[in-house]
């Protein structure tokens, strides 16, 4: 399982759990609760539209210099709202292995 | 210093929350409900005080709005009694949890069924594992008193945890008791307006109430245990202070009568003042018999207690909350719990009494001490005796 990177002793540990730093969630890396699916994007059919990157709850898609966007395995849970979103079904959910 | 007056208890405790100079007030208006937060609305109205008053649609939103007002850095204060007590049971711990300073008055008062909002302990007790400070008084003075303390304590930044102030449902709340209420001058001397550490502040964003998994949830538990054990410190110095600047005393175990004692009552609340004059009548008679009242219930203070009872021989602890199916009342589990490991104990008597309204007369605390001592003298095997429980 992901760890998030830095596990506090008691003492040290942030009062009342709160969070200072902004977006630290992106430290915890839950790619690997992922179910055994994963995106994979057809060039050929993508357009660049980004809906994958608006729609995707995990914020997994990361916008490339050449228009396309990639797909992070530590983030992506499988979930499959890019490929049921994106318009030119471009995206299509494969197996992974385990 | 402003003389003793007459007034009803609840408010009193309304006036202590305006000299304290609270910044909100969030309240579930309609039963169980008090004239602590009616006064206040209208000193609110008024404008004799000057702070939000949030009246709401259920004590779950009471709690959660002085959450919300807490974590935004203001001094915020609730009341409830009863079922609005247990309504706010799931916020109870996100108070704590959050380590958000706030002050609620509990005005106890039996949970249903049967529908009964009279007098016992039943509300705060089945709250006693939220992390909460918890205070019982004994009369209206020490329930203005404990109200400012409150303040003070929980807002200590060695603290930061919510603070229940206890006081009984009716025979508290509802009767008029010679009361000083102090000026305002003298409370600002005493408590300092409030300087929040961690809050939600736009130019200094945080987030509160984030999940924490399994990796860091017993470290964050590890340390509200800590900051709860360590607020007896803080408390006896907010009391000393007090002494100070008041001159009234207050300490976490109050003992009546006990040197010389043999038997021991161990009570709790306003049922104190009445076990104290039945105490003071077994004296006369020569009877061997002192009391100890529990200010503070949680944390709860066992150097204290122990002192308290060293030279007992039988302790007879009165308990108003019941809890069925089990080994006895809540502080008759603690009392006995705590003395587990100590090889000279005192032997425990535990009596039930006082739900739901039961008058608890000084004939009453005498029988509950003979029966003690009887017991003890055969070191009779008890779990618990229910007072007053008709058979037939």
């Amino acid at each position: 399982m992901a760890k998030v990177d830095a596990l506090h002793p008691w003492k040290e540990a942030p009062l009342g759990c709160v969070i200072s730093e902004a977006g630290n969630a992106r430290k915890f890396k839950t790619g690997d609760w992922r179910s055994k699916i994963r995106p994979l994007t057809d060039q050929e059919k993508c357009i660049k539209c980004g809906m994958c990157w608006i729609f995707c709850p995990e914020m997994a898609y990361t916008l490339r210099t050449d228009g396309f966007y990639d797909w992070s395995s530590e983030y992506c849970k499988g979930c499959g709202i890019c490929a049921r979103e994106c318009p030119k079904e471009a995206i299509q959910m494969i197996a992974e292995e385990e | 210093m402003a003389g003793r007056k007459g007034m009803e208890v609840s408010i009193a405790v309304s006036e202590a929350v305006k000299l304290a100079n609270v910044d909100v007030i969030s309240a579930y208006p309609i039963t169980p409900q008090t004239h602590i937060v009616e006064h206040l609305s209208e000193l609110v109205a008024d404008g004799e005080l000057t702070a939000a008053f949030i009246p709401v649609e259920s004590e779950h939103s009471a709690l959660s709005a002085a959450v919300g007002a807490a974590a935004v850095g203001a001094r915020a204060y609730t009341a409830t009694a009863s079922q609005g007590l247990a309504l706010m049971h799931e916020i109870m711990f996100i108070a704590s949890g959050l380590r958000l300073p706030m002050v609620m008055t509990v005005v106890n008062r039996a949970l249903s069924t049967p529908i009964n909002i009279w007098n016992d302990l039943s509300d705060i007790m089945a709250e006693r594992d939220t992390g909460w400070i918890q205070l019982f008084a004994i009369n209206g003075q020490e329930a203005v008193d404990l109200t400012l303390q409150a303040f003070k304590l929980a807002e200590d930044p060695r603290v930061l945890l919510p603070v229940a102030v206890n006081l009984d449902g009716f025979v508290l709340s509802h009767v008029i008791e010679p009361v000083e209420i102090p000026d305002q001058e003298t409370v600002d001397r005493f408590l300092p307006p409030y300087k929040p550490g961690i809050r939600l502040d736009p130019e200094n964003p945080v987030s509160m109430g984030a999940f924490g998994s399994p990796d860091v949830f017993t470290e964050i538990k590890k340390q509200i245990d800590e900051a709860l054990i360590g607020s007896q410190k803080v408390a006896s110095e907010v009391w000393k202070d007090f002494g100070t600047i008041f001159g009234r005393t207050y300490k976490p175990i109050e003992s009546y009568k006990t040197k010389g004692a043999e038997t021991l009552l161990v009570t709790m609340g306003s049922i104190s003042e009445t076990a104290m004059s039945a105490v003071d009548l077994m004296r006369e008679k020569g009877q061997r018999v002192g009391l100890i009242h529990i200010r503070l219930w949680r944390p709860f203070p066992f150097k204290e207690f122990f002192q308290a009872i060293r030279e007992a021989k039988v302790l007879a602890v009165v308990d108003r909350a019941l809890v069925p199916g089990g080994a006895g009342g809540p502080v008759g589990l603690e009392v006995k719990a705590a003395l587990f490991d100590k090889q000279d104990r005192p032997y425990v008597a535990e009596f039930i009494a006082g739900l739901g309204g039961r008058d608890l007369t000084v004939e009453i605390f005498s029988e509950m001490v003979a029966k003690a001592s009887r017991y003890a003298k055969t070191q009779k095997e008890l779990r618990y005796e229910m007072i007053g429980v008709r058979e037939k």
